[in-house]
């Protein structure tokens, strides 16, 4: 599916590393079979030679390894950026979270990339993928022939909604500059905002109660930088390592949705890490949409040095009882 | 050895079910598995395994130990214990019947951990051979043999049967209450089955892998190895491999507060998380790396160092398939215990 | 056996320069409102973050409301325009999850308004006593 070759970017990457503009590489290093990439930080050009890949399984969002990949490090890292990533780029920047001058951003152009849950629920024991036209074309280690999987079917949900292909933010570019996307993707908000309380408790309650608290929403966010977290200070008297009950489920996605509401770049990286598939990008949608209508259309990280939404104010704004007859329910 | 139609497994399932609460893998509506309680209507999954290991029910991820009021000098404690009722896992693959093995080891030794003792007696463990394994599966590895799993009774699924064999006493007397829905079947359409599965064992892509340079003893030459900085420096540190491992049994003892009363309950815990075994002078893993570090040696060398040679990995590939960044036991054994041969 | 009569259990975080005072007035001039609601004294409105009140959920609160300075007349100038945002999008996120809204509310109470602290809270102790005990946001483990 990706229109940029994995060779655009190694040559790129070797390039930059003789010449000394930076001294390792951050990019997809390749696993045990064709779908497991792993984020990595390469240091020589045989090393790169080697394990690095670029194909519709790079999914990893980089910006959030910029904290603390970047800090005491001497000269420069290399950092490859899909358009989505840059949007979190910039709203680290924009939080001062690491230094730009130790980074040389290379934006990427992106076609989609491919949901392994989705993949894995449609082919069993897949031996072999090869990114092909629309699609991949997967092999089984059960037989020999070959299957065709449509990229539609198999994309994760941020790209099948991805709200732009342009890159905010980049030292150089490889591939074309796309444009921001009218995308649907706050119909499925708009579908729960339009149930009845009880249909939307009921359904909280079934995603929610999936939860293992393995944290890992969390820890895969860009936008969740905080040092240590409330969740894992003991001297906050809200410490949990588990999901105990309901309340600690709800406590738990509230505030981490709500930590990063205005910060949120809508990345995706939440719902895709959930072991559990809970569709925790739903929460913070709901947060981004509510602004967007009633704050004005607001999109983090666009630009670095942008004030938030919940960071802001007029003096007309709506009081908290009117934003929900605003959406000319009955109370 | 005995047998029954697929036909019937409703029926053999309402059957158990009388007598005990049965649960086993269904399907989910994001197309996963998960072992869940049978009711009437509940349909078995085809799938190859759950995400959530079932460990869960010997070993739950919280539960409630004890509560305490302070008034004063005085301390009233009450057992909030509740009798475990009888249950019945059915559909567990090879590689989670051996994980209970390696949690036996830690919670039965002396002293006995009686919660988790409880829940063991009064489980029965239907075990099922498995006929389609995955890319991800790697069990051979620790001479785990999924078409022969352990278990209770142990079961073989063909196209239009299922096959029985009660392997302990516990498993006879299950095996005893649903006689009126078996008969007797012939061994050799199990071997048939087997060996349509060893064949794919074969073909699997971690065939090879193995736990040559590590195991008890390796302490010392592996420890120090720069391949753990390289291989951990892109962890998240998130939970993910050790919530969903059936063999990771880490947990902690905390108190909950509920203002009127204490509650004493013990969860889970990750090594991956930077309070582990956080104490009084602070944290004695400083840094992802010796966390990361962790949870390998445990499962590689530590375990095995305490338990006769045991690695505490049962290569379900649960970790392969769940980790955010796509790192795991397989990678990591590759490239510290593989380059080295 | 006697059925207990339900009582809701409200918490109220006011505002010191403005609610709490009213509140006190409300009480000098010998205005009824029902013991049900217990006062959290705070700085200004915008110290109230979500947490707390998720914690007063918690700990067994039926309603939550949030009493602050007029917009325009904060103390510190701005905190309550803050307050705003904030408690707009809580309450949203919650009504979100199904929650009903009923039992969150952000009023802004002057300290001359005396009156309308007792009636504001007189209505919202109603509403919430009509929507019952809080279950859906509610800790078992407090509750034992």
């Amino acid at each position: 599916m990706q229109k940029i070759t994995r060779d655009a970017l190694l040559d790129r990457a070797i390039s930059l590393l003789s010449d000394g503009t930076v001294n390792s590489v951050l990019g997809w290093q390749k696993g045990e079979f064709d779908y497991d990439v792993t984020p990595h930080i390469f240091k020589t050009e045989e090393e790169l030679k080697e394990g690095f890949v670029w194909n519709d399984f790079c999914y990893s969002n980089f910006s959030k390894y910029l904290v603390a990949k970047t800090d005491r490090i001497e000269g420069k890292l290399l950092v490859f950026l899909k358009p989505c990533d840059t949007y979190s780029f910039n709203q680290l920047l924009t939080e001062h979270r690491f230094d730009r001058e130790k980074v040389y951003a290379v934006g990427v152009s992106c076609e989609g990339m491919v949901d392994v849950n989705k993949l894995k629920a449609k082919v069993d024991g897949i031996s072999c993928v090869e990114c092909v036209e629309g699609g991949l074309k997967v092999t089984t280690i059960y037989d020999d022939e070959a299957v065709f999987v449509d990229a539609k079917d198999v994309l994760l949900e941020r790209c099948l909604n991805c709200k732009s292909k342009k890159h905010v933010a980049y030292d150089e570019l490889i591939g074309e500059e796309g444009d921001v996307i009218d995308s649907a993707r706050f119909d499925e908000v708009a579908a729960l905002e339009a149930m009845t309380p009880d249909q939307r408790f009921a359904f909280w309650q079934k995603e929610l109660s999936k939860c293992i608290r393995c944290n890992a929403c969390r820890d895969a966010c860009p936008a969740c930088t905080c040092e240590t977290c409330v969740f894992n200070n003991p001297n906050s008297g809200v410490e949990n390592k588990a999901p105990v009950n309901s309340f600690e489920e709800q406590m738990f996605h509230i505030i981490r949705a709500y930590h990063v509401a205005g910060r949120c770049t809508d990345c995706g990286e939440c719902s895709r890490v959930c072991p559990q598939n809970i569709p925790l990008h739903l929460l913070n949608r709901k947060f981004i949409k509510e602004m967007n209508e009633c704050y004005g259309e607001y999109q983090a990280g666009e630009e670095v040095g942008m004030r938030a939404p919940l960071v802001n104010y007029t003096t007309e704004d709506l009081e908290p009882g009117e934003v929900f007859d605003r959406r000319g329910e009955d109370a | 050895m005995l047998k029954c139609s697929l036909d019937k497994m409703n029926l053999v399932f309402a059957e158990i079910a009388k007598a005990n609460t049965l649960y086993l893998p269904t399907d989910q509506n994001d197309g996963s598995a998960k072992f869940t309680k049978w009711e009437e209507g509940s349909v078995w999954s085809n799938a190859l395994n759950t995400v959530r290991s079932p460990k869960d029910f010997f070993f739950p991820q919280t539960e409630d130990l004890m509560e305490f009021k302070v008034e004063g000098r005085n301390i009233e404690l009450t057992d909030i214990r509740k009798e475990s009722e009888d249950f019945v896992i059915f559909g567990v693959r090879a590689c989670d019947v051996k994980s209970f093995e390696i949690l036996d080891r830690v919670f039965l030794v002396d002293p006995v951990d009686s919660f988790y003792a409880s829940r063991r007696e009064h489980g029965v463990i239907v075990a099922l051979a498995c006929t389609k394994p995955s890319e991800t599966c790697f069990c051979t590895t620790f001479d785990i043999d999924c078409t022969n799993p352990a278990g209770d009774i142990s079961v073989w699924k063909t196209e239009t049967e299922l096959f029985w064999q009660a392997n302990t006493e516990k498993g006879e007397k299950l095996l005893a209450s649903i006689s009126a829905l078996t008969e007797d079947g012939d061994v050799a359409e199990v071997d048939a089955q087997k060996e349509k599965t060893a064949s794919i064992m074969k073909k699997l892509p971690l065939a090879d892998l193995t736990t040559d340079g590590f195991g008890a003893g390796k302490t010392m030459e592996l420890f120090n190895d720069p391949a753990w900085d390289e291989m951990s420096q892109t962890c998240l540190g998130c939970g993910t491999c050790t919530f969903v491992c059936p063999t990771c049994q880490c947990y902690d003892i905390k108190d909950f507060d509920t203002g009127n009363g204490i509650i004493r309950y013990r969860c889970w815990d990750s090594c991956m998380y930077s309070e582990f075994t956080k104490m009084a002078h602070g944290n004695n893993r400083l840094t992802q790396k010796e966390r990361f570090r962790q949870r390998f040696m445990h499962k590689l060398v530590y375990y095995p160092e305490n338990n006769n040679g045991l690695y505490s990995c049962v290569g379900c590939g649960r970790c392969l398939a769940k980790c955010p960044i796509s790192m795991n036991i397989a990678k990591v054994m590759k490239k510290i215990g593989g380059e080295k041969k | 056996m006697q059925v207990k009569e339900y009582k809701p259990l409200i918490v109220a975080f006011c505002c010191n320069w403005c609610s709490y005072a009213g509140a006190d007035l409300a009480g000098n001039n010998r205005l009824n409102y029902p013991a049900d609601v217990k006062i959290i004294r705070v700085p200004c409105s915008c110290r109230v973050n979500p947490m707390f009140i998720l914690r007063a959920f918690q700990r067994g609160a039926d309603g939550v409301i949030l009493c602050g300075c007029h917009p325009g007349d904060c103390h510190y100038t701005s905190g309550n325009y803050y307050t705003r945002r904030r408690m707009a999008m809580l309450f949203s996120m919650l009504d979100y999850l199904g929650i009903e809204r009923e039992r969150t509310r952000v009023e802004w109470v002057s300290a001359a308004e005396g009156a309308k602290f007792a009636a504001t809270m007189n209505d919202f102790v109603e509403k919430v006593t009509a929507l019952g005990e809080n279950k859906r946001l509610e800790d078992l483990r407090c509750k034992r």
